[in-house]
Protein backbone atom coordinates (compact mmCIF):
# COMPACT_ATOMS: atom_id res chain seq x y z
CA UNK A 1 0.00 0.00 0.00
CA UNK A 2 1.43 3.37 -0.97
CA UNK A 3 1.75 6.02 1.74
CA UNK A 4 -0.88 8.07 -0.04
CA UNK A 5 -3.60 5.43 0.06
CA UNK A 6 -2.71 4.53 3.62
CA UNK A 7 -3.10 8.16 4.62
CA UNK A 8 -6.51 8.32 2.96
CA UNK A 9 -7.48 5.06 4.66
CA UNK A 10 -6.45 6.42 8.06
CA UNK A 11 -8.40 9.62 7.47
CA UNK A 12 -11.48 7.63 6.48
CA UNK A 13 -11.08 5.37 9.51
CA UNK A 14 -10.77 8.34 11.90
CA UNK A 15 -13.80 10.04 10.34
CA UNK A 16 -15.83 6.83 10.52
CA UNK A 17 -14.81 6.35 14.13
CA UNK A 18 -15.87 9.89 15.10
CA UNK A 19 -19.20 9.58 13.30
CA UNK A 20 -19.80 6.19 14.86
CA UNK A 21 -19.12 7.61 18.32
CA UNK A 22 -21.63 10.35 17.56
CA UNK A 23 -24.13 7.86 16.13
CA UNK A 24 -23.98 5.78 19.30
CA UNK A 25 -23.98 8.64 21.80
CA UNK A 26 -26.40 10.91 19.89
CA UNK A 27 -24.92 13.97 21.61
CA UNK A 28 -25.37 16.10 18.49
CA UNK A 29 -28.99 15.11 18.06
CA UNK A 30 -30.05 15.06 21.71
CA UNK A 31 -28.07 17.98 23.08
CA UNK A 32 -26.38 20.23 20.52
CA UNK A 33 -29.26 20.49 18.06
CA UNK A 34 -31.78 21.37 20.81
CA UNK A 35 -29.28 23.93 22.12
CA UNK A 36 -29.01 25.49 18.65
CA UNK A 37 -32.79 25.55 18.35
CA UNK A 38 -33.25 27.25 21.72
CA UNK A 39 -30.65 29.85 20.73
CA UNK A 40 -32.78 30.63 17.67
CA UNK A 41 -35.87 30.97 19.88
CA UNK A 42 -33.97 33.20 22.32
CA UNK A 43 -32.88 35.46 19.46
CA UNK A 44 -36.55 35.88 18.62
CA UNK A 45 -37.28 36.88 22.23
CA UNK A 46 -34.39 39.35 22.24
CA UNK A 47 -35.27 41.00 18.94
CA UNK A 48 -39.06 40.67 19.26
CA UNK A 49 -40.00 41.87 15.80
CA UNK A 50 -40.90 39.81 12.74
CA UNK A 51 -39.46 42.31 10.27
CA UNK A 52 -36.12 42.55 12.06
CA UNK A 53 -35.90 38.77 12.50
CA UNK A 54 -36.38 38.20 8.80
CA UNK A 55 -33.74 40.82 8.03
CA UNK A 56 -31.11 39.45 10.44
CA UNK A 57 -31.95 35.75 10.09
CA UNK A 58 -28.76 34.96 8.07
CA UNK A 59 -26.51 36.35 10.81
CA UNK A 60 -28.43 34.52 13.52
CA UNK A 61 -28.21 31.21 11.67
CA UNK A 62 -24.43 31.51 11.49
CA UNK A 63 -24.03 32.80 15.04
CA UNK A 64 -26.00 29.81 16.30
CA UNK A 65 -23.81 27.59 14.13
CA UNK A 66 -20.64 29.03 15.66
CA UNK A 67 -21.91 28.65 19.23
CA UNK A 68 -22.95 25.06 18.59
CA UNK A 69 -19.67 24.37 16.86
CA UNK A 70 -17.79 25.24 20.05
CA UNK A 71 -19.63 22.44 21.81
CA UNK A 72 -19.14 19.95 19.00
CA UNK A 73 -15.40 20.68 18.84
CA UNK A 74 -15.02 20.26 22.62
CA UNK A 75 -16.86 16.99 22.35
CA UNK A 76 -14.80 15.81 19.38
CA UNK A 77 -11.59 16.18 21.38
CA UNK A 78 -13.00 15.12 24.74
CA UNK A 79 -13.51 11.73 23.08
CA UNK A 80 -9.86 11.71 21.99
CA UNK A 81 -8.24 12.77 25.23
CA UNK A 82 -10.46 11.01 27.78
CA UNK A 83 -8.45 7.78 27.65
CA UNK A 84 -5.39 9.02 25.81
CA UNK A 85 -6.73 7.92 22.42
CA UNK A 86 -5.03 10.77 20.59
CA UNK A 87 -1.66 9.96 22.20
CA UNK A 88 -2.15 6.31 21.29
CA UNK A 89 -2.73 7.24 17.66
CA UNK A 90 0.40 9.41 17.63
CA UNK A 91 2.49 6.73 19.35
CA UNK A 92 1.27 4.24 16.76
CA UNK A 93 2.94 6.47 14.19
CA UNK A 94 -0.26 7.59 12.52
CA UNK A 95 0.25 10.59 10.24
CA UNK A 96 -1.14 13.69 12.03
CA UNK A 97 -2.30 15.13 8.70
CA UNK A 98 -4.51 12.06 8.25
CA UNK A 99 -5.93 12.42 11.77
CA UNK A 100 -6.56 16.07 11.01
CA UNK A 101 -8.35 15.25 7.76
CA UNK A 102 -10.46 12.55 9.37
CA UNK A 103 -11.50 14.60 12.37
CA UNK A 104 -12.18 17.66 10.22
CA UNK A 105 -14.37 15.65 7.91
CA UNK A 106 -16.41 14.18 10.78
CA UNK A 107 -16.83 17.68 12.20
CA UNK A 108 -17.93 18.99 8.80
CA UNK A 109 -20.61 16.31 8.49
CA UNK A 110 -21.98 17.19 11.92
CA UNK A 111 -21.87 20.92 11.21
CA UNK A 112 -23.70 20.44 7.90
CA UNK A 113 -26.46 18.59 9.70
CA UNK A 114 -26.71 21.41 12.26
CA UNK A 115 -26.74 24.12 9.60
CA UNK A 116 -29.48 22.37 7.64
CA UNK A 117 -31.55 22.26 10.80
CA UNK A 118 -30.83 25.92 11.58
CA UNK A 119 -31.79 27.08 8.07
CA UNK A 120 -34.98 25.06 8.43
CA UNK A 121 -35.63 26.76 11.77
CA UNK A 122 -35.11 30.16 10.17
CA UNK A 123 -37.64 29.30 7.47
CA UNK A 124 -40.21 28.11 10.01
CA UNK A 125 -39.67 30.54 12.90
CA UNK A 126 -38.41 33.69 11.20
CA UNK A 127 -40.54 33.50 8.06
CA UNK A 128 -37.54 33.46 5.71
CA UNK A 129 -38.42 32.62 2.11
CA UNK A 130 -36.09 30.44 0.10
CA UNK A 131 -36.38 30.27 -3.70
CA UNK A 132 -34.94 27.41 -5.73
CA UNK A 133 -31.95 29.52 -6.82
CA UNK A 134 -31.53 30.68 -3.24
CA UNK A 135 -31.57 27.10 -2.06
CA UNK A 136 -28.78 26.20 -4.48
CA UNK A 137 -26.68 29.11 -3.30
CA UNK A 138 -27.42 28.21 0.32
CA UNK A 139 -26.06 24.71 -0.24
CA UNK A 140 -22.86 26.03 -1.84
CA UNK A 141 -22.45 28.55 0.99
CA UNK A 142 -22.93 25.85 3.59
CA UNK A 143 -20.37 23.56 1.98
CA UNK A 144 -17.76 26.33 1.57
CA UNK A 145 -18.27 27.70 5.08
CA UNK A 146 -18.33 24.28 6.67
CA UNK A 147 -15.02 23.18 5.15
CA UNK A 148 -13.37 26.25 6.68
CA UNK A 149 -15.10 25.81 10.03
CA UNK A 150 -14.31 22.10 10.19
CA UNK A 151 -10.60 22.70 9.56
CA UNK A 152 -10.25 25.63 11.97
CA UNK A 153 -12.32 23.85 14.62
CA UNK A 154 -10.16 20.74 14.45
CA UNK A 155 -6.94 22.75 14.47
CA UNK A 156 -7.78 24.86 17.54
CA UNK A 157 -9.65 22.00 19.18
CA UNK A 158 -6.46 19.97 18.94
CA UNK A 159 -4.51 22.81 20.52
CA UNK A 160 -6.86 23.07 23.49
CA UNK A 161 -7.34 19.31 23.82
CA UNK A 162 -6.46 17.76 27.13
CA UNK A 163 -5.50 20.93 28.95
CA UNK A 164 -7.12 22.35 32.03
CA UNK A 165 -9.49 25.19 31.29
CA UNK A 166 -10.00 24.29 27.63
CA UNK A 167 -13.74 24.97 27.87
CA UNK A 168 -13.08 28.63 28.42
CA UNK A 169 -10.02 28.86 26.20
CA UNK A 170 -11.51 27.45 23.00
CA UNK A 171 -14.09 30.21 22.39
CA UNK A 172 -11.44 32.88 22.97
CA UNK A 173 -9.13 31.29 20.42
CA UNK A 174 -11.68 30.13 17.90
CA UNK A 175 -14.17 32.97 17.57
CA UNK A 176 -11.73 35.65 16.34
CA UNK A 177 -10.36 33.23 13.74
CA UNK A 178 -13.77 32.35 12.33
CA UNK A 179 -14.83 36.00 12.03
CA UNK A 180 -14.22 35.93 8.24
CA UNK A 181 -16.54 32.91 7.97
CA UNK A 182 -19.24 34.70 9.94
CA UNK A 183 -18.94 37.74 7.69
CA UNK A 184 -18.76 35.81 4.42
CA UNK A 185 -21.40 33.21 5.23
CA UNK A 186 -23.82 35.81 6.58
CA UNK A 187 -23.56 37.97 3.46
CA UNK A 188 -23.86 34.98 1.13
CA UNK A 189 -26.88 33.73 3.08
CA UNK A 190 -28.46 37.19 2.92
CA UNK A 191 -28.22 36.91 -0.84
CA UNK A 192 -29.69 33.40 -0.78
CA UNK A 193 -32.54 34.46 1.52
CA UNK A 194 -33.02 37.76 -0.28
CA UNK A 195 -32.86 39.56 3.09
CA UNK A 196 -33.06 43.33 2.79
CA UNK A 197 -33.67 43.00 -0.95
CA UNK A 198 -30.28 41.37 -1.62
CA UNK A 199 -29.86 39.72 -5.04
CA UNK A 200 -28.56 36.17 -5.44
CA UNK A 201 -25.67 37.41 -7.60
CA UNK A 202 -24.39 39.48 -4.65
CA UNK A 203 -23.61 36.28 -2.77
CA UNK A 204 -20.94 34.77 -5.00
CA UNK A 205 -18.00 37.06 -4.06
CA UNK A 206 -18.61 36.11 -0.43
CA UNK A 207 -18.57 32.44 -1.32
CA UNK A 208 -15.17 33.05 -2.92
CA UNK A 209 -14.02 34.51 0.42
CA UNK A 210 -15.29 31.38 2.18
CA UNK A 211 -13.45 29.26 -0.37
CA UNK A 212 -10.16 31.11 0.24
CA UNK A 213 -10.60 30.65 3.98
CA UNK A 214 -11.28 26.94 3.55
CA UNK A 215 -8.27 26.53 1.28
CA UNK A 216 -5.90 28.38 3.62
CA UNK A 217 -6.94 26.54 6.76
CA UNK A 218 -7.17 23.08 5.24
CA UNK A 219 -3.60 23.46 3.96
CA UNK A 220 -2.20 25.06 7.10
CA UNK A 221 -4.17 22.72 9.33
CA UNK A 222 -2.64 19.58 7.89
CA UNK A 223 0.84 21.02 8.46
CA UNK A 224 0.29 22.61 11.88
CA UNK A 225 -1.87 19.92 13.48
CA UNK A 226 1.10 17.59 14.04
CA UNK A 227 3.24 19.99 16.10
CA UNK A 228 0.18 21.09 18.08
CA UNK A 229 -0.89 17.65 19.30
CA UNK A 230 2.59 16.12 19.35
CA UNK A 231 3.33 16.19 23.06
CA UNK B 1 20.74 42.52 20.25
CA UNK B 2 20.15 38.88 19.38
CA UNK B 3 23.64 37.96 20.51
CA UNK B 4 23.13 39.72 23.79
CA UNK B 5 19.79 37.94 24.45
CA UNK B 6 21.33 34.58 23.71
CA UNK B 7 24.20 35.18 26.05
CA UNK B 8 21.78 35.81 28.90
CA UNK B 9 19.61 32.82 28.09
CA UNK B 10 22.25 30.17 27.99
CA UNK B 11 24.17 31.34 31.02
CA UNK B 12 23.80 28.69 33.70
CA UNK B 13 24.16 30.94 36.70
CA UNK B 14 20.88 32.29 37.92
CA UNK B 15 20.83 36.05 37.74
CA UNK B 16 18.90 37.65 40.52
CA UNK B 17 18.28 40.96 38.81
CA UNK B 18 16.90 41.69 35.40
CA UNK B 19 18.98 44.84 35.06
CA UNK B 20 22.48 45.31 33.72
CA UNK B 21 24.52 48.44 33.10
CA UNK B 22 23.30 48.45 29.50
CA UNK B 23 19.62 48.16 30.39
CA UNK B 24 19.96 50.87 33.03
CA UNK B 25 21.42 53.20 30.44
CA UNK B 26 18.70 52.24 28.00
CA UNK B 27 16.06 52.87 30.68
CA UNK B 28 17.51 56.28 31.42
CA UNK B 29 17.52 57.06 27.70
CA UNK B 30 13.87 56.01 27.45
CA UNK B 31 12.91 58.29 30.34
CA UNK B 32 14.76 61.24 28.85
CA UNK B 33 13.26 60.67 25.40
CA UNK B 34 9.74 60.30 26.74
CA UNK B 35 10.14 63.50 28.75
CA UNK B 36 11.36 65.35 25.68
CA UNK B 37 8.44 63.86 23.74
CA UNK B 38 6.00 65.12 26.37
CA UNK B 39 7.45 68.62 26.08
CA UNK B 40 7.42 68.46 22.29
CA UNK B 41 3.90 67.08 22.11
CA UNK B 42 2.23 69.14 24.80
CA UNK B 43 4.03 72.48 24.58
CA UNK B 44 6.27 73.04 21.58
CA UNK B 45 4.32 71.50 18.69
CA UNK B 46 1.57 73.70 17.25
CA UNK B 47 -2.17 73.10 17.43
CA UNK B 48 -3.91 71.60 14.44
CA UNK B 49 -5.97 73.91 12.22
CA UNK B 50 -9.07 71.75 12.52
CA UNK B 51 -8.56 69.60 15.57
CA UNK B 52 -6.91 72.09 17.92
CA UNK B 53 -5.15 70.48 20.85
CA UNK B 54 -6.73 67.05 20.37
CA UNK B 55 -4.14 66.36 17.67
CA UNK B 56 -1.61 65.94 20.50
CA UNK B 57 -3.04 62.50 21.22
CA UNK B 58 -1.46 61.47 17.92
CA UNK B 59 2.02 61.64 19.46
CA UNK B 60 1.09 58.76 21.75
CA UNK B 61 -1.49 57.01 19.60
CA UNK B 62 0.66 56.46 16.51
CA UNK B 63 3.83 55.32 18.35
CA UNK B 64 1.88 52.84 20.51
CA UNK B 65 0.34 51.07 17.53
CA UNK B 66 3.73 51.18 15.77
CA UNK B 67 5.35 49.47 18.75
CA UNK B 68 2.51 46.94 18.89
CA UNK B 69 2.98 45.97 15.24
CA UNK B 70 6.73 45.75 15.76
CA UNK B 71 6.17 43.56 18.83
CA UNK B 72 3.85 41.15 17.02
CA UNK B 73 6.22 40.89 14.06
CA UNK B 74 9.03 40.08 16.50
CA UNK B 75 6.82 37.46 18.15
CA UNK B 76 6.19 35.81 14.79
CA UNK B 77 9.88 35.92 13.79
CA UNK B 78 11.03 34.47 17.12
CA UNK B 79 8.34 31.77 16.95
CA UNK B 80 9.40 30.78 13.45
CA UNK B 81 13.03 30.73 14.57
CA UNK B 82 12.13 28.55 17.54
CA UNK B 83 10.28 26.06 15.37
CA UNK B 84 12.88 25.97 12.61
CA UNK B 85 15.98 25.97 14.80
CA UNK B 86 17.80 22.72 15.35
CA UNK B 87 18.53 23.25 19.02
CA UNK B 88 15.17 24.87 19.74
CA UNK B 89 16.42 27.31 22.32
CA UNK B 90 13.67 28.35 24.73
CA UNK B 91 15.20 31.81 24.63
CA UNK B 92 13.42 32.49 21.34
CA UNK B 93 10.15 31.45 22.91
CA UNK B 94 10.67 33.75 25.86
CA UNK B 95 11.45 36.72 23.61
CA UNK B 96 8.31 35.88 21.58
CA UNK B 97 6.22 35.76 24.75
CA UNK B 98 7.68 38.94 26.23
CA UNK B 99 7.18 40.74 22.94
CA UNK B 100 3.54 39.64 22.67
CA UNK B 101 2.84 40.84 26.21
CA UNK B 102 4.21 44.28 25.44
CA UNK B 103 2.35 44.27 22.12
CA UNK B 104 -0.97 43.58 23.85
CA UNK B 105 -0.31 46.39 26.31
CA UNK B 106 0.46 48.84 23.52
CA UNK B 107 -2.52 47.85 21.37
CA UNK B 108 -4.68 48.45 24.43
CA UNK B 109 -3.12 51.91 24.87
CA UNK B 110 -3.59 52.61 21.19
CA UNK B 111 -7.26 51.59 21.25
CA UNK B 112 -7.76 53.67 24.40
CA UNK B 113 -6.11 56.83 23.06
CA UNK B 114 -7.82 56.31 19.71
CA UNK B 115 -11.27 56.05 21.23
CA UNK B 116 -10.70 59.11 23.40
CA UNK B 117 -9.63 61.04 20.33
CA UNK B 118 -12.63 59.66 18.43
CA UNK B 119 -14.98 60.80 21.16
CA UNK B 120 -13.73 64.36 20.87
CA UNK B 121 -13.35 64.47 17.09
CA UNK B 122 -16.09 62.20 15.76
CA UNK B 123 -18.35 62.42 18.81
CA UNK B 124 -18.20 58.65 19.39
CA UNK B 125 -15.80 56.26 21.06
CA UNK B 126 -16.04 53.65 18.37
CA UNK B 127 -16.88 53.42 14.68
CA UNK B 128 -17.15 50.14 12.76
CA UNK B 129 -14.32 51.10 10.53
CA UNK B 130 -12.25 48.33 8.95
CA UNK B 131 -9.02 49.44 10.57
CA UNK B 132 -10.51 49.78 14.04
CA UNK B 133 -12.31 46.48 13.85
CA UNK B 134 -9.20 44.66 12.66
CA UNK B 135 -7.19 46.22 15.47
CA UNK B 136 -9.74 44.98 17.99
CA UNK B 137 -9.35 41.49 16.52
CA UNK B 138 -5.59 41.80 16.72
CA UNK B 139 -5.94 42.65 20.42
CA UNK B 140 -8.21 39.68 21.16
CA UNK B 141 -6.09 37.27 19.12
CA UNK B 142 -2.98 38.05 21.16
CA UNK B 143 -4.88 37.91 24.43
CA UNK B 144 -5.71 34.35 23.33
CA UNK B 145 -2.03 33.78 22.55
CA UNK B 146 -1.07 34.91 26.06
CA UNK B 147 -3.74 32.64 27.54
CA UNK B 148 -2.26 29.68 25.67
CA UNK B 149 1.16 30.52 27.09
CA UNK B 150 -0.27 30.14 30.59
CA UNK B 151 -1.69 26.67 29.97
CA UNK B 152 -0.48 23.71 32.01
CA UNK B 153 2.41 21.77 30.62
CA UNK B 154 6.16 21.78 30.29
CA UNK B 155 8.14 24.71 29.00
CA UNK B 156 8.69 22.84 25.73
CA UNK B 157 4.96 22.28 25.31
CA UNK B 158 4.30 25.94 25.98
CA UNK B 159 6.94 26.94 23.45
CA UNK B 160 5.62 24.68 20.72
CA UNK B 161 1.96 25.51 21.20
CA UNK B 162 2.51 29.22 21.36
CA UNK B 163 4.93 29.26 18.42
CA UNK B 164 2.44 27.49 16.19
CA UNK B 165 -0.28 29.82 17.41
CA UNK B 166 1.83 32.91 16.73
CA UNK B 167 2.38 31.72 13.16
CA UNK B 168 -1.34 30.98 12.75
CA UNK B 169 -2.04 34.53 13.89
CA UNK B 170 0.14 35.83 11.05
CA UNK B 171 -2.23 34.06 8.65
CA UNK B 172 -5.39 34.90 10.49
CA UNK B 173 -4.86 38.62 10.81
CA UNK B 174 -4.61 39.43 7.08
CA UNK B 175 -7.68 37.25 6.45
CA UNK B 176 -9.67 39.02 9.14
CA UNK B 177 -8.48 42.40 7.93
CA UNK B 178 -9.35 41.57 4.32
CA UNK B 179 -12.81 40.28 5.15
CA UNK B 180 -13.60 43.17 7.49
CA UNK B 181 -12.57 45.60 4.76
CA UNK B 182 -14.79 43.81 2.30
CA UNK B 183 -17.60 43.89 4.85
CA UNK B 184 -17.22 47.64 5.42
CA UNK B 185 -16.66 48.59 1.82
CA UNK B 186 -20.03 47.22 0.82
CA UNK B 187 -21.99 48.35 3.83
CA UNK B 188 -20.78 51.82 4.69
CA UNK B 189 -19.23 54.74 2.85
CA UNK B 190 -15.53 55.27 3.49
CA UNK B 191 -15.27 56.30 7.08
CA UNK B 192 -13.49 59.18 8.72
CA UNK B 193 -10.43 57.22 9.71
CA UNK B 194 -9.48 56.28 6.17
CA UNK B 195 -9.83 59.85 4.94
CA UNK B 196 -6.71 61.05 6.70
CA UNK B 197 -4.12 60.02 4.15
CA UNK B 198 -3.71 63.36 2.40
CA UNK B 199 -3.29 65.34 5.58
CA UNK B 200 -0.33 67.72 5.48
CA UNK B 201 1.70 67.77 8.63
CA UNK B 202 3.66 70.76 9.83
CA UNK B 203 7.43 70.13 10.03
CA UNK B 204 7.54 70.38 13.81
CA UNK B 205 4.56 68.06 14.11
CA UNK B 206 6.23 65.58 11.83
CA UNK B 207 9.44 65.79 13.84
CA UNK B 208 7.53 65.25 17.09
CA UNK B 209 5.76 62.26 15.59
CA UNK B 210 8.99 60.62 14.46
CA UNK B 211 10.62 61.45 17.75
CA UNK B 212 7.67 59.74 19.43
CA UNK B 213 8.23 56.63 17.30
CA UNK B 214 11.88 56.58 18.34
CA UNK B 215 11.10 57.18 22.03
CA UNK B 216 8.50 54.42 22.20
CA UNK B 217 10.78 52.05 20.28
CA UNK B 218 13.51 52.56 22.88
CA UNK B 219 10.93 52.00 25.60
CA UNK B 220 9.87 48.79 23.85
CA UNK B 221 13.42 47.42 23.68
CA UNK B 222 13.98 48.27 27.33
CA UNK B 223 10.74 46.60 28.43
CA UNK B 224 11.46 43.61 26.21
CA UNK B 225 14.93 43.04 27.69
CA UNK B 226 13.61 43.13 31.22
CA UNK B 227 10.53 41.07 30.53
CA UNK B 228 12.34 38.27 28.73
CA UNK B 229 14.90 38.08 31.55
CA UNK B 230 12.02 37.94 34.00
CA UNK B 231 10.56 35.03 32.03
CA UNK B 232 13.98 33.37 32.02
CA UNK B 233 14.11 33.64 35.81
CA UNK B 234 10.57 32.26 36.11
CA UNK B 235 11.47 29.30 33.91
CA UNK B 236 14.69 28.72 35.83
CA UNK B 237 12.80 28.86 39.11
CA UNK B 238 10.15 26.38 38.01
CA UNK B 239 12.80 23.93 36.71
CA UNK B 240 14.79 24.33 39.93
CA UNK B 241 11.64 23.81 41.96
CA UNK B 242 11.06 20.52 40.17
CA UNK B 243 14.67 19.42 40.63
CA UNK B 244 14.49 20.24 44.33
CA UNK B 245 11.26 18.27 44.72
CA UNK B 246 12.74 15.23 42.96
CA UNK B 247 15.83 15.51 45.16
CA UNK B 248 13.67 15.59 48.29
CA UNK B 249 11.71 12.48 47.20
CA UNK B 250 14.98 10.68 46.49
CA UNK B 251 16.21 11.40 49.98
CA UNK B 252 12.97 10.05 51.42
CA UNK B 253 13.33 6.89 49.37
CA UNK B 254 16.90 6.34 50.54
CA UNK B 255 15.88 6.80 54.14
Amino acid sequence: MSPRTSRVNVAVAVAKKDLLVEWNSKILMNQVAPFAAIVMVMFAFALDNDGILQRVAPGLVWLATLFSMLIVVQRSFAVETADGALDALRVAGVDPAAIFAGKSFALMVQLCALETMLVGTAVVLYGVELTLGGLGQMVVTMVAATIGLGCVGTLYGGLAAGVKGRETLLPLLLLPVVAPVLIGATRATEAAFGSGGAEISEGWPWIVLLGIFALVFSTVGSVAFGPLVDE
Amino acid sequence: MAVRLRAVNISTETRLSTGTVATRRLGALAIVMLTVLAVLALIISPEDVNQGSTVRIMYVHVPTIWVAYMAFILTAVCSATYLSGRNRSLGWDRVAGASAEIGVLFVALSLLTGSLWGRITWGTYWVWDARLTSTAFLFITYIGYLAVRRLDGTQRQRARRSSVLALLAVLEIPLVHFSVRLWRSLHQEASVATGGTDVELDDLMLFSLFFGLAAFSVLFVWLLLHRQRMLYLEDAMSSQGLDAAIEARRKEAVR
